[in-house]
């Protein structure tokens, strides 16, 4: 059973996933400013700040959805009960056990089934909502007057905002749990790690019993760095 | 790792050149350019009337310098008879009381109440001359007083009780060769003076006017644009634009800011979009009665009270008085917040006789309509006077009590100091029955704040508004304000996931470190690290 480093997350994956990060933490500080919770750049330039970060947010949206859909990348969210009581076990029970994951990470499967309702929620739900009522905020006009888009004759803004600060609350949660979640990989930082630098040390062989992954010291033993370059080939084959 | 800093340094530079490229320091809207280029050049009068022989024959009496202005402005007369100057009223409509001829007759105020019966010294304040309770023909152009608002000199001035004419120290001849538009002075004579002093009515029209500094006003500042009155309230035929709402009632012929301006003078859209709902004097008006203080309360429930059967006086530090026995107690304010209301250009007003629904609230001399749902509406800011003052609790009205008289004996309250009875005469005077009973009432009177522009530095700032506390606006619940609102629901659901996750975070994270040491001091025994 031996362990390899592989090239998980391609570049533009990576620079989507930190930007959107840094994004959604520069949208709730200021957003929150708006709200009137915090007060730190000055009401003035953080409905400027807020306002900038969404149209920098919905660019890389964009180019995020190009690209999930252009590498396939976008069928690892496809939701799947299969393994999903095991994977609650697993956070409530077996991680304590030092018990192995239920389910394998794969190039091809990098989301354990929780992760894939979570994070499809967020892109099909929380998301949008976040943009559309942020959108909304932006260009919504009083209704008798013109400008702005005429068909945006929305009475009072009082229900968008209430929407899109709760989304906020949400995506802070997310936040929260994503942090924490993020230790529980092999090693406390091995998650992190990989987001940063692309690869990680996954599991050579799939669809095994991973009896052996008990003894976690292994971890511990040095990096058997090989043919990293053919590996990547091989992902990238598999990907395509 | 170098594509990490390529990309975040990527990242830095948009975002450094985002907030450069946002940066509004320097702006400055064009039409507020050409307003500073065209203001500054003051005209000179195309003539000289020193030169007009007819101005130069001795004046005996200022109907003669009227003649002498008619027998060349022919027609002028006439435009001066149909204006709200002369007549002391004008055609309004109202909505659910139709077409009124509303003014000084029929309309009260919470201050000194009304004119009738007083007009003698209310007089000085109109543009005529000759005007007493009983004599005064409206009719006759003889009567126009031309000079109060044409004299350029600043010498003429009409004297006390004399029922408008001048005061006899006025060099007639010298004035009439000296006249020319108005000039904040002439206007200011009269309007920096409503209620009896300087400031007491507006609270933003003072004596400070006739020759501020920027801070006082941005636009008449004397070393800034040095506008007269006449430079907004724009004026064609003796028709002068803009009006109080103490008196007006409907959206017309207003003198408003946009007319120089524009809709959206600023830069920045957010702030241009603020103008859909919120009037250019919300923002840049922060504070009014910069200079002096002005009349927030008037109790008229504490007059008449004497010492060793004289009436008496009390001021505060400032001078300002704080007890009349003729007028009861008074509050001051200066650098005063004005509170805000929704407006949308119509009002109503309480009129002699009307009937008071409800007296357990405060009534409202002038109703200024308006809220959020209303297209029209805009906030603006207002100083709102609040007074207790005279009715009839049988019959439901205000009050008009007899004043003002030169003796005791004709039942004067300023004489007589007996309420009941300058309450028959007085009522008896505008031809309402009276009960015989009196009692006091809570009344507030609105008046838009308008002058004493700030400079752009001193501008309300968002926070003053969109904040939890002490928001500027409040009072006006009838909308949804970011920062200012939120739905407590919201709320506690939103800070309520988010301590749940972290609790949830912390003791899972407590007992996997507790559980992973465990295994770790005893690495044999794997039954014991089960939780
Ligand atoms: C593309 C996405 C987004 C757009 C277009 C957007 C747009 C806006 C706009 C226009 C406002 C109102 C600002 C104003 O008063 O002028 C606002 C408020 C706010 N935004 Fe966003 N936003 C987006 C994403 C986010 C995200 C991701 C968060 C937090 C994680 C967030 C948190 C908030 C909060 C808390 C408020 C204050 C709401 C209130 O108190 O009424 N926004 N947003």
């Amino acid at each position: 059973m031996g362990k390899n480093k592989v090239y998980i997350y391609k570049s533009f994956e990576r620079f989507w996933h930190w930007t959107q990060a840094l994004l959604i933490f520069f949208l709730a500080f200021t957003g929150f400013e708006i709200h009137g919770s915090i007060s730190f750049f000055g009401y003035l330039n953080a409905v400027r700040y807020h306002n900038i970060a969404a149209y920098a947010f919905i660019v890389l949206i964009i180019f995020a959805i190009f690209w999930h859909l252009s590498t396939g990348e976008w069928k690892q969210y496809l939701p799947t009960l299969e393994h999903i009581r095991s994977q609650i076990d697993y956070y409530l029970f077996g991680i304590f056990r030092n018990a192995p994951h239920p389910t394998k990470k794969t190039v091809l499967s990098k989301l354990n089934p929780l992760q894939k309702l979570v994070y499809l929620g967020l892109k099909i739900l929380v998301i949008p909502i976040m943009v559309i009522s942020g959108l909304l905020y932006m260009f919504y006009r009083y209704p008798q007057k013109g400008g702005g888009i005429a068909g945006l004759n929305i009475g009072s803004i009082e229900p968008i905002a209430l929407i899109h600060t709760f989304g906020a609350f949400l995506l802070i949660t997310f936040v929260i749990a994503h942090l924490y979640l993020i230790t529980t990989g092999t090693t406390i930082t091995s998650n992190l790690r990989a987001m940063i630098t692309g690869y990680e040390e996954l599991e050579e062989t799939e669809g095994d019993e991973n009896k052996s992954s008990e003894n976690s010291d292994e971890v511990k033993s040095p990096e058997k760095k090989q043919n990293i370059e053919v590996e990547t080939v091989l992902v990238e084959k598999e990907i395509i | 790792m170098k594509k990490i800093v390529l990309v975040l340094l990527l990242i830095g530079l948009i975002i450094f050149l985002s907030v450069k490229l946002l940066t509004t320091e320097n702006y400055k809207p064009t039409a507020l350019s050409l307003l500073e280029e065209k203001y500054p050049k003051k005209e000179t009068s195309s003539v000289d009337h020193s030169q007009f022989a007819v101005l130069q024959k001795k004046f005996n009496t200022p109907q003669e310098v009227t003649e002498a202005c008619i027998s060349c402005h022919t027609e002028r007369d006439k435009e001066i008879m149909r204006s709200s100057h002369w007549n002391w009223e004008r055609e309004e409509y109202i909505a659910g009381r139709g077409i009124v001829d509303i003014g000084k007759r029929n309309a009260v105020n919470n201050f000194c109440i009304g004119v009738e019966g007083n007009e003698q010294s209310c007089a000085k304040c109109h543009i005529g001359f000759g005007m007493t309770s009983t004599t005064f023909s409206f009719t006759d152009s003889k009567n126009i007083d031309c000079l109060v608002c044409h004299d350029n000199t600043e010498t003429y001035v009409k004297g006390n009780e004399l029922a408008g004419l001048p005061d006899p120290s006025v060099d007639l001849n010298y004035v009439s060769q000296h006249v020319g538009k108005p000039k904040r002075s002439n206007c200011g004579v009269c309007h920096f003076f409503g209620g009896g002093g300087n400031n007491v009515k507006h609270g933003d029209l003072e004596s400070a006017l006739f020759e501020p500094s920027k801070d006082v006003d941005v636009h008449m500042a004397v070393e800034g644009a040095d506008l007269q009155c006449i430079d907004c309230h724009l004026t064609e035929k003796h028709k002068i634009l803009g009006k109080m709402y103490s008196l007006s009632s409907m959206n017309k012929d207003r003198s408003t800011c946009e007319e120089c301006h524009t809709e959206n003078p600023h830069k920045e859209d957010i702030l241009n979009e603020h103008t859909y709902k919120v009037a250019c004097q919300a923002c840049h008006i922060p504070v009014y009665a910069k200079v002096n203080a002005t009349k927030t309360a008037w109790d008229w429930s504490t007059a008449g009270k004497l010492k060793n059967g004289q009436p008496y006086e009390e001021d505060d530090a400032d001078g300002n008085h704080t007890y009349l026995s003729i007028k009861g107690s008074f509050k001051w304010g200066k650098n005063l917040k004005p509170e805000y209301i929704w407006f949308n250009g119509t009002a109503d007003h309480y009129l002699l006789g009307d009937v008071i629904n409800d007296t357990t609230k405060p009534l409202k001399i002038n109703t200024l309509n308006g809220s959020y749902s209303d297209k029209d509406s805009k906030i603006i800011p207002v100083k709102i006077h609040r007074a207790i003052q005279p009715f009839d609790p049988v019959y439901k009205v205000l009050i008009q009590p007899k004043l003002f008289a030169d003796k005791k004996g004709e039942g004067a309250f300023w004489q007589d100091f007996d309420w009941r009875r300058s309450s028959a005469v007085g009522m008896k005077d505008v031809k309402l029955p009276f009960s015989g009973k009196f009692s006091f009432i809570k009344t507030e009177m609105y008046w838009p704040v308008n002058h004493m522009v700030s400079t752009k530095d001193k501008t309300v700032q968002c926070n003053e508004c969109h904040s939890r506390n002490n928001s500027r606006l409040a009072a006006l619940t009838d909308f949804y304000m970011p920062a200012r609102d939120y739905s407590s629901f919201v709320e506690t659901a939103g800070i309520g996931i988010i301590l749940l996750t972290l609790f949830g975070v912390f003791v899972h994270g407590t007992v996997r470190v507790f559980s992973s040491r465990k295994r770790k001091a005893s690495p044999n025994n794997q039954n014991l690290s089960g939780v």
